[in-house]
Parts: structure tokens; C-alpha cells; sequence
């Protein structure tokens, strides 16, 4: 087994190894497979074709980038902030109209307020942060529940069919015809005084949001359950929750995956609508949604009041559709990537004259032989 | 071994192939499926290419035309007629492709379009090709529709691909491959999907066909026996290099590279155990139909005396054995097994014979309680099936196990094949810890497998390691009765020999009975002391194995033997005439019948 070369794009120069020679030699059809399979598991080649995916890497990197800032500049639960300002203090407005201070006239100038101040004085920098902080609660909240419950119903439904299949499908027909709006207008009504926190606000939004989830699972469990393996697991004398969730739950985790990170870009766009309704979090308590719907007023004066939130929103959706869509490419088996052209006569020219120096050894050997 | 008969040289090669290869470019590295191949195909002859999986045969052939995945790429070169096949664009590739080279694809349900009739395509090709109006195109359709046998052309045009049988789909697919004259047919496994009599038929269809038309056909196959029935001149292929080359004749009676005469040996060859060929031959036709024999139609179940003393000595026990698949809706309960009465004693191994649909798979899931039995009494160690409690079964199920058929699908892909293995032995409580990892190692060394290997997963494995690792498990309990359902018809020829000869060991070291279910009469035969053989639901005819495969009474048992393909070019036309004799002789007798009506 001929291990791959760990840097492609250098490979061209670097002269064949002379296992590889004596590898071609023997078994060349045996070689494609051990490649194709060769010792990883399951787990190692989706990471491996992730990694490879250019978009959802860049994603992942700056959706670390995005959390890193988020918990470390106004501090988070016990994690001490080096941000100067909290979102609720008050300072003199610096610029005129509160405009930012971040400026690429003469090099790069950060100043006090960089996204700028409100017409209170408050930083908007700090108030950008707590709303994403707020939005990210939200987001991994429904990410966890609504998942958990779209599992749960899915395959439940989907292995044991049948009455209980019929009964949990129509429930959630039901809650899917439920508007999210009206979900929302209770919620808010529920806690009128206060508004909602961040948890409250992603536990009810998971409540609504698992039937995409449930339909894709017990999808997945139904042409699952038709497998042998599943069978084999039976008559080996496994339960039914052992076949369900050691046997098959972990080859559904693809599709699980998949689906759970679109659902957490989506649960963000859907607080951040929410809360610019104000039926989701309120202030005093700050979310990017609850910062668009207090400046709309301003819009026209003071633009930057929507900018920094708007990018932060766009921002981590995109962030996190983009690895839904690199997990999904690496989920699947049946989308080869296709290799540059430059790539592919690299090592056409590598083959050539690793032919060359087997051709040559073979005949040395003949010769010997002879 | 480039050996040219000079009878087939008479004409001017319709494709020559000089030096082609075929590459994969994976994981950065370009990996060679075909190397240097050369050979020509004439007009009127058949090339067969064999080979097990993986060696390149396939892959080299389409890339005469141009169907290579994105990541293949051809090199050398093929003349068509004289012009260069290798380095053709697209556009051109197109106008070759249906025309002058025309491909029979392996599966023809996936093969022709669902949404289309069988009419449609045919035209549809016809008139890609050719000026031609739609009216004259549905004449040439029905016209070709003809010429491949299939009953009521003119009807069947206007068919949906689901309305045929699977052997109707395929000549179907051949008549639009034939569409328009194409000089060179290229047929990628054309019966592999299909049962051994249907593959008799298609196999006669191209026979006469070849000497209808005058194209070259290339034939790419895995197994012998059709190679020996179809081909001219054979290309032997292994790891993407052709090893030998030659006639017919000469490969099958003078194999020269040892891996065509270890390829050869490895076939299951119908007649081995029983013995003289002739005899199987003519046991078709010669067998007499009157009760004369041993009258081993009536199944030989047990004593009606003593069901208490039979519940010991037998370790399956069916008696009127119904099982139905529940109906949906409208749709009314479909009866796969119908009435089936047979034993299986301890320590026997049972072969149960039949084509696909004819319910044999069905009574091994129902012998593992993986089906409900419906009617009738189904006796496993002595205990009921019908209306078994699911302690019961799960009890029951300490001594049955089963081998699936799939070894791929079998186990799970998640699991490394050590927990595949332990997981009976850990569920039933009887091994853990240490324990359960010596008896996990133990058998794996039953089956041949490296004790390292516990550790890996079945994708990392080959077919036949995985199928080791299937029957591993299925011994973990040391069952009493072993349901192998088909175990070896995934495999590759030399594989499944290496698989089967291990199954004969353990039987005999763990003396288990054995419901051997298979498709391949030859392999029934190497293992089973008795045969039992089913047709649509019912058993047709069982019996002592030298008794059914030599002198065998029904009428389909005969059939079925009859179409067995055998890797011996002579021996099998005596046993194609032998076969057309048996049809012919039926049909005599239904029109004689018809005709007393």
C-alpha cells in the first residue's frame, strides 16, 4: 500500500519513490482500490474530502474567526472582555453623527468607536458583538433541539412504520403548517414585559423548525431499514432501539449532518427576522435583528447603524451554509471531484517516466534472466 | 499466446486496436486500468473478453467510444474501419456512437428510459441517424423488434419499458443497438441480469443474430460458460494487461498462461461431482417422464408416525409452507412461497435451486423469522414459526443464522468487522471484555482472515474477505441450521471457489445443516447432499443430488439444467441442441394438447 503523497503540487519534481515502482509492477488494478479505501474509515475520507472543499474551509476559518471575536471582545459568562465599552454605556459622541471612527485615509485607523456610535453615544462595535452573541445562542440552540427531535421523530417513524408512523407524520404535517410568525407573536406575548432571552427564543423556534428534519430522517431510515445489515443485526438478536440508533443512526449521520447546519443558518435569519418584529428578543437585551429594527429610523443619517449588524448576519449564514454544502459534497460518494487539467498532466508526465524507469528495470531483469 | 486462425482471416479487420490504454486519475496520480492492448475484430466474428471484476475489460471497451468517467482518459489507438476512434471530439464521438458502434448494456431496466416506449427509442435513434420519416422509422422499429423474437411486435413498440420481462427489456435493448446496422456491437455482460433460461434465450438470439447481421460483436463477460457458448476468439484479461489470446478452442482445451487454466479450474463445472458430461447432457431429453424413476416428486417429509421423534431428527421441518407478502391497499397479498413441503435432517446440506422470483430467498428469510409464515407449519428445532413470540424467536434464534448474499450490504458499513462479528456473542450475554475479544479472534481464524484485520472496516475489505467475515458471524453461535442465501453469487469466479471450499470445511468440522440457496446448479452441486428446486412458489421437484441432476422429472428441472452455460466450446453445443431439442419437444407437446382440447 503506497501512501498518498502528502504535497501534490510538489510531487512533480520529486522523483517516484521505488516502492511505488515495484507496487505498479505487480498489481496496478489493486493499487486503484487500495487508493480508493486504503485504511481510512468512513469518518477520515468525508474529513478529507472536506478539507479539500476551498469554500467551506474558508467558511469554517472565518466562522472561528467571527466566534473568537464575538466571546473575547465584550467578554462573555466569565470570559473577561478587552473590549473598553459595554453595549449599554454611554460616551461622547466622537465623530459628528456618531460616524465610525475606522478609517484607511493614511493607513489603517481604528480610534475609539470603529463601527461607530448611536445617537445615545453607545458603541456600536460592543452592541454588534452582544447581538451576535445573542444570535449565535439561537443558532446552536435550535442547531442541538431541533435536531434532537427531528432524530428522534424520524426514526422512530421510519423503522417502525406502521400506525406510529402515520400518527408522528401527521403531527408533524401539522406543526409544519403552523406559521413561525404566530409561534413568535405567543412567544412575545408570553413575555411581554421582559422580551425573550436568547434561550427561550431558540427553544421555541426548535419546536417549529425539526420537521425538515424528521422528513429527511425517516426518509433515510426507510431505505435503511431495507438493508441486509439491518436484518443481519436482527436474527444477531439486537433490540430495536440497538438496530436504530448503534446500527442505523450512523449511517444516516450524512444527511443528519447536512441538514443540521442549513438549519442553523436558517434559525439565524429567522431570530433576526423575529426579533426586528419584536417578537424575539427585546431591548434592553440586544440581538442583530432587535439593532436593525431600533435604527430603522436612521437609516438615511446614519448607515452604519445597519451595516455592521447587516454584515454579521450575511456573514454567519454564509459561513454556514457554506460547510452545510462542503459537508454534504463530502457526504456524498458519488461526486468525484474532477481534476484540473494542469493537475491531471502533472502526473501523466510523472507516470511517463516512472513507466520509463520500470520498462527499463524489467528489461534489466529479462536480461539477467536471460 | 497470439495465435490467428486463419479460417476467421478472410476478412479485413473491422476494428483494429493497437496499444490502447485506459487511466483513472485518482488521488493525484494517474493509475492505469488497461495496458497496451492489441487485438481486431472482424466482421461476422464474436470477441469474447474475460476477466474477473476490476481487470480492465469493461473500461477498455467503452473507451472505444468514448463513455470513460471525467477521470479516464485513452491512449494508443483503435481504428474503426480505418478511422482513429482514440483523441475524437465529442461531436464526432456522437455520430459514431448508435451508428456504427453500437453498445448492449448490462442492465436493461436502467438502461432504456423509464418514461419512454420501447418504440420511442428505437425511432428515436433511427432518426438521430438517419433522414427518415416517423412513420418509416416505426416500420423499421417493429421490423427490428421482429428480428429479435419478441412476441407481437407491433403491440410491443407502444410498450413501457416495465411492461417487459427482464429477458423481453434485453432483446428489446439489442434491437435498438441493432437499429442501424452498426459495425461493431459491443455487449457488456448482456446476460448477467438475467436467469440462467432467459440467458439461454438471449444467448441463442445473439448466436443467430451473428449470422444474420455481419458486425463484429464484442462480447465482455465473466463467465466462461457463455464465452464458450458465443465466442469466436477470446481475449483473456488480468489486471489490465490481456494474458492470452486466442481461438475459442484453444483457450478452453489449451489454456498456455497459468491464469487462464486457474481461471478455468475455478468455474464450477455442472456434472464435476456426479459425473460422465454426456450424461448430464442427455439427462434433459432422455430422462423419462413417466413415474418410472424413483418417484422422489413426491417430497420425501417426514414420518408421518412419529412428529415427536422427527422434531430431533430433523433440523428444519416445512410442511405446506405458505408465505405471503401482506397486500397494500387495492393491491391483493402477493404468495411467494406456495405450499412447500420439505426437511432438511441435521448436519445436511440442502440445496434449494431456482431463478429469481421463484421464492427461494423467501423460505431462508422465513427459516431465520426474518418472515412471517402465513400458512402451514414451519418446524425449526423442533419449534413452530407460525405465531412465534418474539422471545421465543429471539431465543430461536440462538441456533439459526443466516449468510446474506450481499456481503457489501450485509454488514454494516459503520462498524469495524471485529463488532460485526461479536455483536451475536455480546448481545446473547455470552462473551465480553477479553473473552468475547478471543472468541472474535477465533473466528476469524476459522474463515482465513488475518486476526489484524478485527480492526477494519468491510469497505476496506474485498468481496471475498467480506463474505469470510459474513460467515464468521453467522458462526459466532454455532447454529444448528445455516440459511446461506446465495453466498457466493456476488463474488468472482476464483473467489467464489476459494469461499465455497472454506464453506465445505467448517461444515464439516462444525457439522451444521445447511439450506443452501443458490441460482448456480453447479455450485448446488458441490455441496448439497440433496437438491430441492422451486419454481414460482412451488417445489418442483426434490431429491438426492445425483437423482435430480441426472435423471430429473419435471419439466422445469430439465429446462434448467438444460440452460446451464459450460465452459467447454463442444460441450456445450451438444447441451444448446440438446436444449432446443427439450423446447422444441415441449412445444410439440402443448400444440398436441391444445389441439386434444
Amino acid at each position: 500500500m503506497t501512501l498518498p503523497n502528502p504535497n501534490p503540487s510538489t510531487a512533480g519534481t520529486v522523483a517516484p519513490d521505488e516502492i511505488d515502482e515495484i507496487e505498479i509492477g505487480n498489481s496496478i488494478e489493486n493499487a486503484i482500490e487500495l487508493k480508493e479505501v486504503e485504511g481510512l474509515s468512513q469518518g477520515r475520507i468525508v474529513l478529507r474530502r472536506f478539507l479539500r472543499h476551498r469554500g467551506a474551509m474558508t467558511a469554517a476559518f472565518v466562522l472561528i474567526a467571527v466566534v473568537l471575536l464575538v466571546t473575547t471582545s465584550i467578554g462573555w459568562g466569565p470570559i473577561p472582555g478587552w473590549w473598553r465599552w459595554s453595549p449599554t454605556e454611554f460616551d461622547d459622541v466622537v465623530n459628528p453623527g456618531g460616524s465610525p471612527t475606522l478609517s484607511f485615509e493614511g493607513g489603517l485607523t481604528i480610534g475609539p468607536h470603529p463601527f461607530g456610535q448611536d445617537n445615545l453615544g453607545r458603541d456600536v462595535f460592543a452592541r454588534v458583538m452582544r447581538g451576535t452573541q445573542q444570535s449565535l445562542i439561537v443558532m446552536v440552540i435550535v442547531g442541538l433541539v431541533a435536531t434532537s427531535i427531528g432524530i428522534v421523530m424520524g426514526a422512530v417513524s421510519g423503522f417502525l412504520r406502521g400506525r406510529i408512523d402515520n400518527v408522528l407524520m401527521r403531527f408533524t404535517d401539522m406543526i409544519i403548517t403552523i406559521p413561525v410568525i404566530m409561534i413568535g407573536a405567543i412567544l412575545g406575548r408570553l413575555v411581554a414585559t421582559q422580551g425573550a432571552t436568547a434561550v427561550m427564543l431558540g427553544l421555541a423556534l426548535s419546536l417549529v423548525t425539526w420537521t425538515s428534519m424528521a422528513r429527511l430522517v425517516r426518509a433515510e431510515f426507510l431505505s435503511l431499514r431495507e438493508r441486509e445489515f439491518v436484518d443481519a443485526a436482527r436474527v444477531a438478536g439486537a433490540s430495536n432501539s440497538r438496530i436504530m440508533f448503534k446500527h442505523m443512526l450512523p449511517n444516516a449521520v450524512g444527511v443528519i449532518i447536512v441538514n443540521t447546519t442549513l438549519l442553523m443558518a436558517s434559525a439565524i435569519l429567522l431570530e433576526t427576522a423575529l426579533s426586528y418584529l419584536g417578537f424575539g428578543i427585546r431591548a434592553p437585551n440586544v440581538s442583530l435583528g432587535t439593532l436593525i429594527a431600533e435604527y430603522q429610523t436612521a437609516f438615511a443619517t446614519r448607515p452604519w447603524l445597519f451595516w455592521w449588524p447587516g454584515l454579521f448576519i450575511v456573514l454567519i449564514a454564509l459561513c454556514v451554509n457554506f460547510i452545510g454544502d462542503g459537508l454534504r459534497d463530502a457526504f456524498d460518494p458519488r461526486q468525484r471531484r474532477i481534476p484540473s487539467k494542469r493537475s491531471m498532466d502533472r502526473a501523466a508526465e510523472r507516470a511517463a517516466r516512472r513507466q520509463a524507469a520500470a520498462a527499463s528495470a524489467t528489461a534489466t531483469t529479462e536480461a539477467s534472466g536471460a | 499466446m497470439v495465435t490467428e486462425a486463419p479460417a476467421t482471416a478472410t476478412k479485413a479487420p473491422i476494428l483494429e486496436v493497437r496499444g490502447l490504454g485506459v487511466d483513472f486519475f485518482v488521488e493525484g496520480e494517474w493509475y492505469p486500468a488497461a495496458i497496451d492492448m492489441d487485438y481486431e475484430v472482424r466482421p461476422g466474428e464474436v470477441l469474447g473478453i474475460v476477466g474477473e471484476s476490476g481487470s480492465g475489460k469493461t473500461q477498455s471497451s467503452m473507451s472505444l467510444i468514448g463513455l470513460l468517467p471525467p477521470n479516464g482518459r485513452a491512449r494508443g489507438s483503435a481504428k474503426l474501419d480505418g478511422r482513429e476512434l482514440v483523441g475524437l471530439t465529442h461531436k464526432q464521438l456522437s455520430r459514431i456512437r448508435g451508428k456504427d458502434v453500437a453498445v448492449i448494456f448490462q442492465e436493461p431496466m436502467t438502461a432504456l428510459n423509464p418514461v419512454y416506449t420501447v418504440g420511442f427509442q428505437i425511432v428515436e435513434t433511427l432518426r438521430t441517424h438517419f433522414d427518415m420519416g416517423p412513420s418509416a422509422a416505426r416500420e423499421r422499429a417493429i421490423e427490428l423488434l421482429r428480428l429479435v423474437d419478441i412476441p407481437d411486435p407491433e403491440r410491443s413498440v407502444d410498450k413501457y419499458p416495465h411492461q417487459l420481462s427482464g429477458g423481453q427489456r434485453q432483446r428489446a435493448m439489442i434491437a435498438q443497438a441493432l437499429s442501424c446496422d452498426p459495425k461493431l456491437l459491443i455487449a457488456d455482460e448482456p446476460t448477467t441480469a438475467l436467469d440462467v433460461t432467459v440467458q439461454a434465450e438471449i444467448l441463442k438470439l445473439m448466436r443467430d443474430l451473428r449470422s444474420r447481421i455481419d458486425s463484429g460483436i464484442i462480447l465482455i463477460t465473466h463467465d466462461m460458460g457463455v464465452v464458450a457458448d458465443l465466442a469466436d476468439r477470446v481475449l483473456v484479461m488480468k489486471d489490465g494487461r490481456i494474458v492470452e489470446q486466442g481461438t475459442a478452442d484453444d483457450i478452453f482445451n489449451r489454456p498456455q498462461h497459468p491464469y487462464t487454466q486457474q481461471l478455468l479450474a475455478a468455474v464450477p463445472h455442472l456434472g464435476v461431482t456426479v459425473g460422465g458430461d454426456a450424461a448430464l447432457a442427455e439427462a434433459g431429453a432422455a430422462a423419462p417422464i413417466d413415474g418410472h424413476a424413483p418417484a422422489t416428486t413426491a417430497p420425501r417429509t417426514g414420518p408421518e408416525g412419529g412428529p415427536e421423534a422427527g422434531a430431533e431428527e430433523y433440523a428444519m421441518e416445512a410442511r405446506d409452507l405458505v408465505i405471503e407478502y401482506p397486500g397494500r391497499g387495492r393491491i391483493p397479498p402477493f404468495r411467494a412461497v406456495d405450499g412447500i413441503s420439505m426437511t432438511i435432517k441435521r448436519g445436511e446440506v440442502v440445496g434449494l435451486v431456482g431463478e429469481s422470483g421463484s421464492g427461494k430467498t423467501t423460505v431462508g428469510r422465513a427459516v431465520v423469522g426474518l418472515l412471517p409464515v402465513t400458512e402451514g407449519s414451519l418446524r425449526i428445532g423442533g419449534r413452530d414459526m407460525a405465531g412465534i413470540s418474539a422471545d421465543e424467536l429471539r431465543e430461536l434464534r440462538r441456533h439459526v443464522s443466516i449468510v446474506f448474499q450481499d456481503p457489501g450490504s450485509s454488514l454494516n458499513p459503520r462498524l469495524p468487522i471485529g463488532q460485526s462479528i461479536g455483536e451475536p456473542l455480546l448481545l446473547r450475554k455470552i462473551a465480553r471484555g477479553a473473552e468475547l475479544n478471543r472468541r472474535v479472534e477465533d473466528l476469524l481464524d476459522q474463515v482465513h482472515l488475518a486476526r489484524s484485520m478485527r480492526n477494519r472496516y468491510p469497505h476496506e475489505l474485498s468481496g471475498g474477505q467480506r463474505q469470510r467475515v459474513g460467515i464468521a458471524r453467522a458462526l459466532a453461535l454455532n447454529p444448528k441450521l445455516l440459511v446461506a442465501d446465495e453466498p457466493t453469487s456476488a463474488l468472482d469466479v476464483s473467489v467464489q471457489a476459494k469461499v465455497l471450499e472454506l464453506f465445505q470445511e467448517l461444515q464439516r468440522e462444525h457439522g451444521f445443516a445447511c439450506l443452501f440457496i443458490s441460482h448456480d446448479l453447479a455450485v448446488v452441486e458441490m455441496l448439497s447432499s440433496r437438491i430441492a428446486v422451486m419454481h414460482n412458489g412451488k417445489l418442483v421437484e426434490q431429491g438426492p443430488r445425483d437423482q435430480i441432476l441426472r435423471t430429473p422429472q419435471d419439466d422445469y428441472t430439465r429446462r434448467l439444467l438444460a440452460a446451464v452455460p459450460v465452459p467447454n466450446p463442444e460441450e456445450q453445443r451438444i447441451r444448446r441442441e440438446t436444449r432446443d431439442r427439450l423446447l422444441e419437444e415441449e412445444a410439440r407437446r402443448l400444440a398436441a394438447a391444445a389441439v386434444a382440447d
